[in-house]
C-alpha cells in the first residue's frame, strides 16, 4: 500500500528509472561477461588436474563463482532487498542438509 | 462495491451475493470465494476417505475376516485412506481454506497478491484430485508413502498415483507463495511486523516449508516414474539402486509437510484462546520464534522415519538427537497458550471448546513423538499401532481439530449466520471422546506389538481393536454433526452474524460479516497490536 | 481484476485494483525469486541422487563419463552465458524504455536457447547411435553395466529437464517479445521482462553446475 516508499534498491545511485529496479551500467554486464567465459575456460582446465577426491569440489566451486556473478549481477542480485537475498540462499542450505543427510547415512553403512 | 442499506428490505451487498450464478464461482478472483470452493472440495475428500477408516475400523472390530474385505482391498484401502487424507486434505487444509479466507482480512488487504494464480491453484488442485481418483481404477495397495522397491513392482496406478501427487504439489507451492508475496507486500499502514496476528506468522512460516520443501518430493515422485518405465536403476536394488534414496527425498519433504499441517492449527488456536480468555496472548514474540523454529529444525529431522530402513547407526543416532529438538518450540507454545488462560475470563463458545481440547491433544502428540525419537525404543514401535496413534493425534486431534475449531471461530464471519452452539457443542463431545477413544487403545495396542497395515491380528488383541472401533463411529458421527451443522446453517441459516460477535480485536472482526467484496470500506489503518484486550493498548500507547 | 488502462498510460503499468504499480513491480519479482528458489530444490533432488551414485560407483561414472563430449558442453556452456547476457542486456533496455532493443535482445537469446537445443539433438542422437539411450535395445538389456545405467539415467533425468526448462523459458521470452513488438513496455513498466529475464537466468545457472558435474568430474 505504498506510493512511493523506499524500494530496495534506490539509495545512492542516479540510475534511478522511476523508482523501479536499479540499473547496472552495461560495461559491468561485458565484463562479468567476460568473467564468465574465462571462468568457463578454468573449468575445463582444472578438470585435467587431478585433485583425487577433491576433483568434484573443485568443480563445484568454480561453478559457484560463476553461479554467483550471474546471480549478483545479471540477475541484480546485488541490488535486491534482504528478504530477496534469504530466498535465494536458503535453497541451497537446504541442499547442503539434504546431501548431508545422505552422506551421513550410505557411508557409514556396515 | 457495498451499497448502503437506504431502505430495509435492501440486502446489503457482500461477497456471497454480489455476483450470482455457477460462472461468478467457477471465474472468480475472490480468494474468500476461492477459500469457500478449497473447503467444499477438501471436506468432501474427508469425508470420503473418512468413510474408508470406517471401513478398516469395521475390519478390524473383531479378528478374523469379517467377509466386507479381502487382505488385498484392505490394503487399497488404507492406501487411499493415507493418500487422500493427506494429498486431498491435509496439506492443503487449512491454509487453502482459512488461510485464503483470512489472510488479506487480517493484514487489512483487498485481496492476496496474485489472484489469478490463487484461482489457478484451486484447479490445479482439481486436477490432481481426478488423477488422484483415476488411478483408483487401477487400485494401488503400496501405502501412502510408495516405498520402493515395491512401487515400483506393483500395480499400474502408481505412475497415475504419483503423477496426481506431484500435480498437487504445485498446488501447495503456488499457494505458498502467493501467501508470502502477500504478506511482505500488502499490509495496510501500520501493519506492522510486531502487529501481525499469530495466525498470519503461522500462515508465513507455513507458506516457506510449502515453497521449499515441495519440490524435493515432486523429483523424488519424478524419479519414481522414470524408474518405473526407464528402469535407471537408482531404487531398484536389483539394478544396483538404492531403495533407501526414495525414502531419503520422500520424508525429507514428508518430514516438513506435518509441520505444514500443523503450524496453521497453532496459529488458530492462537487467535481463539486470548479472544476467550480476554487476555493478550503470553509471550507474542516467543511464539512467533517458535514458529519459524519449529519450520526450520523441520527440515534437519526427516530420516527419524527411517530409523529401521538400514540406515546407518551414525545417522541414526543424529537424526534422534536433533528430533528431541523439535519439540522445544511447540512447548514453549503450550506453555504461552496456557499461561494466556491463566486468570483469564474464560468463555466455553465451542471454538473455546476445540482449542482447550487441542491444548490436551497436542500434549500427547508430542510426547509420544519423542517415545519415537527415542532410537532404541523406536526399534519396537516402528511400524506398529503406536505410531499410526501418535500421528493421528498430531493429524486428526491437531490439524483437523484446528481446522474445525477455526470453522466454528470463523463461521459467522465466512457465512453471516450464527450457527446453533447446542448442537456444535454435542458435536465436540462426541468428536472429542470419539477420538481419544479410537487412539488410546491403539498406543496400548501398539505398546504389545500389534503392527500397522494388517488386515488381521491375533485374538488377544481383539477388544481393544473394538473399543477403538466404537470410538471410531463415535467420532464419525461427531464430525458429521460439526460439519453439517455448520454447512447446513451456513446454507439455510436464518441467525445473522454481528460484526464482531466475539470482541475481538482482530482486523478482520473490524468489518462485516459477511466481508464486502473488497473486505473494508476504505482501507484501515492499524495503530494498535491485535492482542491488547484488556491493557492500555486499547488507548493506542503501546507498540 | 486487471484493466489496461490504454486510454490513460499504454506503456504504464496494468491497472490491478488491489496494489498500486510499485507494490505489483516489487510482488512480481518477490513471486519470481521464491519460484525460482523452488526450481533449484527440484534439480536439487536430483544433484542428491546423482552425488550418492557418484560416490556408490565413482569408476564407472568416471568411464561412462567419457561418452559425453565435453566440448559440445563446454559450447553449450558459452552459449548460455551469451543468452543470459543479452537477457541483461534487455532489461536494461526495458529500463530506458526501448521496446525495439528488448526485441533484439530477446530474439538474440531466443537463438542461443535454439542453438543450445540444436546441440543437445546431435549430442542425445549420437548417444543413440552408441546404443546409451533408452530408446536403444542393449540399454534396456541385462547385460548393460547397471552403473554405467545409472549415470545415462540421471545424464538423461538432469538434461532433459534442463531442456524442458529452456523451452518453457523459451515461451516466456516469446511472449514478452510479442509485448515489446506492440512497445508495451516503458520505464514506468517493464515487469514482465525483467521476471522473464529472471526465470532464463535460472536456466543457465543450472547448466554451469551440470556440465562440469556430468561432462567433466563424471
Amino acid at each position: 500500500m505504498s506510493h512511493h516508499e523506499h524500494n530496495e534498491t534506490d539509495s545512492h545511485d542516479n540510475s534511478h528509472g522511476n523508482g523501479l529496479g536499479h540499473i547496472i551500467p552495461k560495461s559491468v554486464y561485458a565484463l562479468v561477461l567476460g568473467a564468465l567465459i574465462i571462468l568457463t575456460v578454468i573449468t575445463v582446465a582444472i578438470a585435467q588436474v587431478d585433485f583425487g577426491n577433491w576433483n568434484i569440489i573443485v568443480a563445484m566451486l568454480v561453478s559457484s563463482v560463476k553461479a554467483t556473478i550471474v546471480a549478483l549481477f545479471f540477475m541484480h542480485l546485488k541490488y535486491e532487498d534482504p528478504f530477496t537475498w534469504i530466498y535465494a540462499v536458503i535453497p541451497i542450505f537446504l541442499l547442503i542438509v539434504l546431501i548431508a543427510g545422505v552422506f551421513i547415512d550410505n557411508p557409514f553403512r556396515y | 462495491m457495498s451499497t448502503a442499506a437506504s431502505t430495509a428490505p435492501e440486502v446489503k451487498k457482500n461477497y456471497l451475493n454480489d455476483h450470482t450464478g455457477i460462472w461468478s464461482w467457477i471465474y472468480t478472483l475472490d480468494h474468500k470465494r476461492i477459500g469457500i470452493m478449497y473447503l467444499v472440495s477438501l471436506f468432501t475428500f474427508f469425508f470420503i476417505a473418512g468413510l474408508i477408516a470406517l471401513t478398516m475400523r469395521y475390519e478390524l472390530m473383531h479378528a478374523g475376516a469379517s467377509g466386507l474385505l479381502t487382505p488385498k482391498q484392505y490394503n487399497v484401502a488404507f492406501t487411499l485412506h493415507g493418500a487422500m487424507m493427506v494429498f486431498l486434505f491435509i496439506v492443503p487444509g487449512i491454509p487453502a481454506t482459512l488461510g485464503n479466507f483470512l489472510l488479506p482480512l487480517m493484514i487489512g488487504a483487498k485481496d492476496v497478491a496474485f489472484p489469478r494464480m490463487n484461482l489457478l491453484s484451486y484447479y490445479i488442485y482439481i486436477v490432481g484430485a481426478i488423477m488422484a481418483l483415476v488411478a483408483l481404477l487401477n487400485p494401488i495397495d503400496t501405502g501412502w508413502t510408495f516405498y520402493t522397491p515395491y512401487s515400483i513392482q506393483t500395480g499400474q496406478g502408481v505412475v497415475l498415483m504419483t503423477a496426481a501427487a506431484f500435480v498437487l504439489g504445485f498446488s501447495s507451492i503456488l499457494t505458498g507463495l502467493n501467501f508470502i508475496v502477500t504478506i511482505h507486500k500488502l499490509r495496510a499502514p501500520g501493519m506492522h511486523w510486531m502487529r501481525l496476528p499469530l495466525f498470519v506468522w503461522a500462515t508465513y512460516a507455513t507458506a516457506g516449508i510449502q515453497v521449499l520443501a515441495t519440490p524435493v518430493v515432486g523429483i523424488n515422485l519424478l524419479l519414481l516414474i522414470m524408474e518405473r518405465t526407464m528402469g535407471i536403476g537408482i531404487f531398484d536394488p536389483k539394478l544396483g539402486g538404492d531403495p533407501v534414496l526414495f525414502q531419503h527425498l520422500f520424508w525429507f519433504y514428508s518430514h516438513p509437510v506435518v509441520y505444514i499441517m500443523i503450524l496453521p492449527a497453532f496459529g488458530i488456536i492462537g487467535e481463539i484462546i486470548p479472544v476467550f480468555s480476554r487476555k493478550p496472548i503470553f509471550g507474542y514474540k516467543a511464539v512467533v520464534i517458535a514458529s519459524f523454529s519449529l519450520a526450520l529444525l523441520g527440515f534437519f529431522v526427516w530420516a527419524h522415519h527411517m530409523f529401521v530402513s538400514g540406515i546407518s547407526d551414525f545417522s541414526a543416532a543424529t537424526f534422534s538427537i536433533i528430533t528431541f529438538g523439535v519439540a522445544i518450540p511447540t512447548a514453549v507454545k503450550v506453555f504461552n497458550w496456557v499461561s494466556t488462560m491463566y486468570r483469564g475470563s474464560i468463555r466455553l463458545d465451542t471454538p473455546m471448546l476445540y482449542a482447550i481440547s487441542f491444548i490436551f491433544i497436542f500434549m500427547v502428540a508430542g510426547t509420544t513423538g519423542i517415545y519415537l525419537a527415542t532410537l532404541g525404543v523406536d526399534v519396537f514401535y516402528h511400524d506398529t499401532y503406536f505410531v499410526v496413534a501418535h500421528f493421528h493425534y498430531t493429524m486428526q486431534g491437531g490439524a483437523v481439530i484446528g481446522l474445525i475449531a477455526g470453522l466454528h471461530f470463523w463461521f459467522p464471519k465466512m457465512s453471516g449466520k450464527m450457527y446453533n452452539e447446542h448442537i456444535a457443542k454435542i458435536g465436540f463431545v462426541l468428536v472429542f471422546i470419539g477420538f481419544n477413544l479410537t487412539f488410546i487403545p491403539q498406543f496400548v495396542l501398539g505398546m504389545h506389538g500389534m503392527p500397522r497395515r494388517y488386515f488381521d491380528y491375533p485374538p488377544e488383541f481383539e477388544s481393544l481393536h473394538f473399543v477403538s472401533t466404537i470410538g471410531a463411529f463415535m467420532n464419525g458421527l461427531g464430525y458429521a454433526m460439526a460439519i453439517f451443522n455448520l454447512a447446513l446453517t451456513g446454507l439455510f441459516g436464518k441467525v445473522k452474524a454481528p460484526r464482531n460477535p466475539y470482541d475481538s480485536l482482530s482486523l478482520e472482526w473490524q468489518t462485516d460479516s459477511p466481508p464486502i467484496h473488497d473486505n473494508f470500506e476504505t482501507t484501515p489503518i492499524i495503530t494498535e497490536w491485535t492482542y491488547g484486550y484488556g491493557t492500555p493498548v486499547r488507548d493506542g500507547t503501546h507498540h | 481484476m486487471t484493466h489496461k488502462a490504454e486510454t490513460m498510460d499504454p506503456q504504464g503499468p496494468p491497472h490491478v485494483h488491489h496494489m498500486d504499480a510499485t507494490t505489483a513491480y516489487g510482488a512480481a519479482k518477490l513471486g519470481m525469486w521464491l519460484f525460482l528458489a523452488t526450481e533449484i530444490l527440484l534439480f536439487g533432488g536430483l544433484f542428491c541422487a546423482f552425488a550418492l551414485f557418484r560416490w556408490t560407483y565413482l569408476e564407472e561414472f568416471h568411464q561412462a563419463s567419457k561418452h559425453l563430449n565435453v566440448w559440445m558442453g563446454a559450447t553449450n556452456t558459452v552459449v548460455l552465458l551469451i543468452s543470459s547476457y543479452f537477457a541483461a542486456l534487455a532489461v536494461d533496455a526495458a529500463q530506458h524504455g526501448n521496446n525495439k532493443k528488448i526485441v533484439t535482445y530477446l530474439s538474440i537469446t531466443m537463438l542461443c536457447a535454439v542453438g543450445f537445443l540444436v546441440i543437445k539433438y546431435f549430442e542425445y542422437s549420437s548417444k543413440y547411435h552408441h546404443g546409451l539411450s533408452p530408446l536403444n535395445v542393449e540399454f534396456n538389456s541385462p547385460e548393460f553395466n547397471a552403473a554405467y545405467k545409472c549415470f545415462f539415467g540421471l545424464y538423461y533425468c538432469m538434461t532433459a529437464l534442463h531442456g524442458l526448462h529452456v523451452i518453457f523459458g523459451m515461451a516466456i521470452l516469446g511472449w514478452v517479445i510479442s509485448k515489446a513488438r506492440k512497445n508495451r513496455f516503458s520505464e514506468r513498466y517493464y515487469t514482465p521482462v525483467e521476471v522473464g529475464a529472471l526465470y532464463w537466468h535460472l536456466v543457465d545457472l543450472i547448466w554451469i553446475y551440470l556440465f562440469p558435474l556430468l561432462y567433466l568430474v563424471g
